[in-house]
C-alpha cells in the first residue's frame, strides 16, 4: 500500500540550500509510486513566490523546477494562510503552478492549495511519512 | 494515531517549537531536545504557551534529559508537566506514537 | 521497529549528527532495528575519513563507521549532497577526474532513492537536522 509522504518546507529559498536540496529529494520520489504532497509554512512560503530572481545574489533560480512537478505527479502543494498573512503576502504573490489532470482531458488544475493552519495540522495527522529539511 | 514531534531549536531563536504547538492535536507528544530544552524552564516568557498547550490542548510535553544536563538547567528548574526522558525515553516515544515529524 | 533515520548536518557544527548517533545506540540497544542511515545536505561530512579532531572529545565520523561495523547498519550518503560538498569514494573520484578520495569506512555513496526506499520499508522515519 502506498505510503503517504509529506514535504515539509519552512525556510526561505537561497539563505539555506534546504529548499533546493529537498526540492531535488521531491524529484526522486516522484518515481516511486507513493501519495506526495509538499507542504509550504512559515517562511517556506517563500519557496514558491512570484518573480525570484537570485542573479544580482550569484545564485540559481530554482523555482522554474516547481513548475514543472505536475508532470511528475506531483500535484499537491499546500500553502497555509496564515504563514503568507503574518510575511504580508497573499495568494497573488505565489507562482501560479498548474498540472494537467489526465482523469479530466488533461485540464489545467492549480496545484495550490491554500489551507488554514487548522486544516495544515490535519494534513500533516494524515502523514506516513514526513520529511524535514 | 498520535504524533511524537520533535523539536530542537530554542523558542528564543527560532519560532520552530511556537509553529509545533500552532500545529500539534490532541493526544500528541512534542519532545524537546538539544537547544530547544531551554524553553523549559520555569518563568520563561513561553512557559504561559507550554501550559496552554498541556492544559487546555491536551498535548504531552517532553525534554530529554542528557540535553537539559549539557546546559546545566536542573531538574527542579523544569516547568511542571514536562517529562524529562533520556535517550531510551526518546526512543520508547517514537515506538509509543505512530507518527514522527521534526520541526527544525 | 525498524527506523530509518536522516541525518541532515555535518559533525560539530550542529548537534543532530550526535543526537542520531545517540538515539541510534540507545534503539540497537533496546533490539529494535535500524534499516538505514541515510546522510543529505551537510550531513555528508559525517562520512569524511580526514577529520582529525581534538582527542580529548568525541570522534564523530569514527563512531559513526563503528558503530555500522558493530551492528551492521547501512549508513548512505547521498551522491548529489556529496558531489556538491566534495565528499567521494574511489570509483566516484575516479569517475570525475579528481586525485583523492576521502570516504570513511563503512559509509558508502548512493541516490536519494535509498532515503525514499527506506521510509517505504520502515515503521518510523526520524530526522535529524538544522
Amino acid at each position: 500500500m502506498a505510503k503517504k509522504f509529506m514535504y515539509l518546507n519552512r525556510k526561505s529559498p537561497y539563505g539555506t540550500v534546504y529548499a533546493l536540496e529537498s526540492l531535488e529529494v521531491v524529484l526522486i520520489a516522484a518515481a516511486f509510486d507513493q501519495e506526495v504532497s509538499l507542504a509550504f509554512l512559515d517562511d517556506g512560503v517563500y519557496q514558491i513566490a512570484k518573480g525570484q530572481n537570485p542573479k544580482a545574489a550569484g545564485m540559481k533560480n530554482f523555482s522554474p523546477t516547481y513548475n514543472a512537478l505536475g508532470d511528475y505527479g506531483i500535484t499537491k502543494m499546500y500553502v497555509e494562510r496564515e504563514s503568507l498573512a503574518e510575511r504580508g503576502l497573499t495568494e497573488d504573490d505565489l507562482m501560479p503552478i498548474v498540472y494537467e489532470d489526465e482523469d479530466d482531458d488533461y485540464a489545467e488544475k492549480p496545484s495550490v492549495q491554500l489551507v488554514s493552519r487548522a486544516e495544515m495540522a490535519q494534513i500533516m495527522a494524515e502523514q506516513d511519512v514526513t520529511f524535514s529539511f | 494515531m498520535a504524533m511524537l514531534h520533535i523539536v530542537n531549536k530554542s523558542p528564543f531563536e527560532r519560532n520552530a517549537l511556537m509553529s509545533c504547538l500552532g500545529h500539534a492535536l490532541a493526544g500528541d507528544a512534542v519532545l524537546l531536545i538539544e537547544d530547544a530544552v531551554i524553553g523549559v524552564v520555569t518563568g520563561s516568557r513561553i512557559a504561559p504557551e507550554l501550559q496552554i498547550a498541556m492544559n487546555d490542548k491536551s498535548v504531552s510535553i517532553y525534554a530529554l534529559g542528557p540535553d537539559l544536563a549539557a546546559r546545566g538547567v536542573k531538574a527542579e528548574r523544569v516547568l511542571d508537566g514536562i517529562q524529562v526522558v533520556d535517550y531510551a525515553g526518546f526512543v520508547d516515544l517514537t515506538v509509543a506514537n505512530e507518527k514522527t515529524q521534526s520541526w527544525l | 521497529m525498524k527506523y530509518t533515520i536522516m541525518v541532515n548536518e555535518g559533525p560539530y557544527q550542529h548537534q543532530s549528527s550526535d543526537t542520531a548517533l545517540q538515539f541510534a545506540r540507545a534503539a540497537l540497544e533496546k533490539g529494535h532495528e535500524i534499516f538505514r542511515v541515510f546522510f543529505y545536505h551537510d550531513g555528508v561530512n559525517n562520512g569524511t575519513r580526514l577529520a582529525v579532531p581534538p582527542k580529548d572529545d568525541r570522534m564523530l565520523q569514527k563512531e559513526w563507521s563503528e558503530l555500522a561495523e558493530k551492528y551492521g547498519l547501512d549508513l548512505v550518503i547521498c551522491i548529489a549532497a556529496a558531489q556538491r560538498r566534495g565528499l567521494m569514494d574511489a570509483s566516484e573520484a575516479k569517475r570525475q577526474g579528481l586525485t583523492a578520495d576521502n570516504i570513511a569506512a563503512g559509509f558508502h555513496i548512493s541516490g536519494l532513492g535509498q532515503l525514499i526506499e527506506a521510509s517505504i520499508e520502515s515503521d518510523r522515519t526520524l530526522v535529524f537536522g538544522d
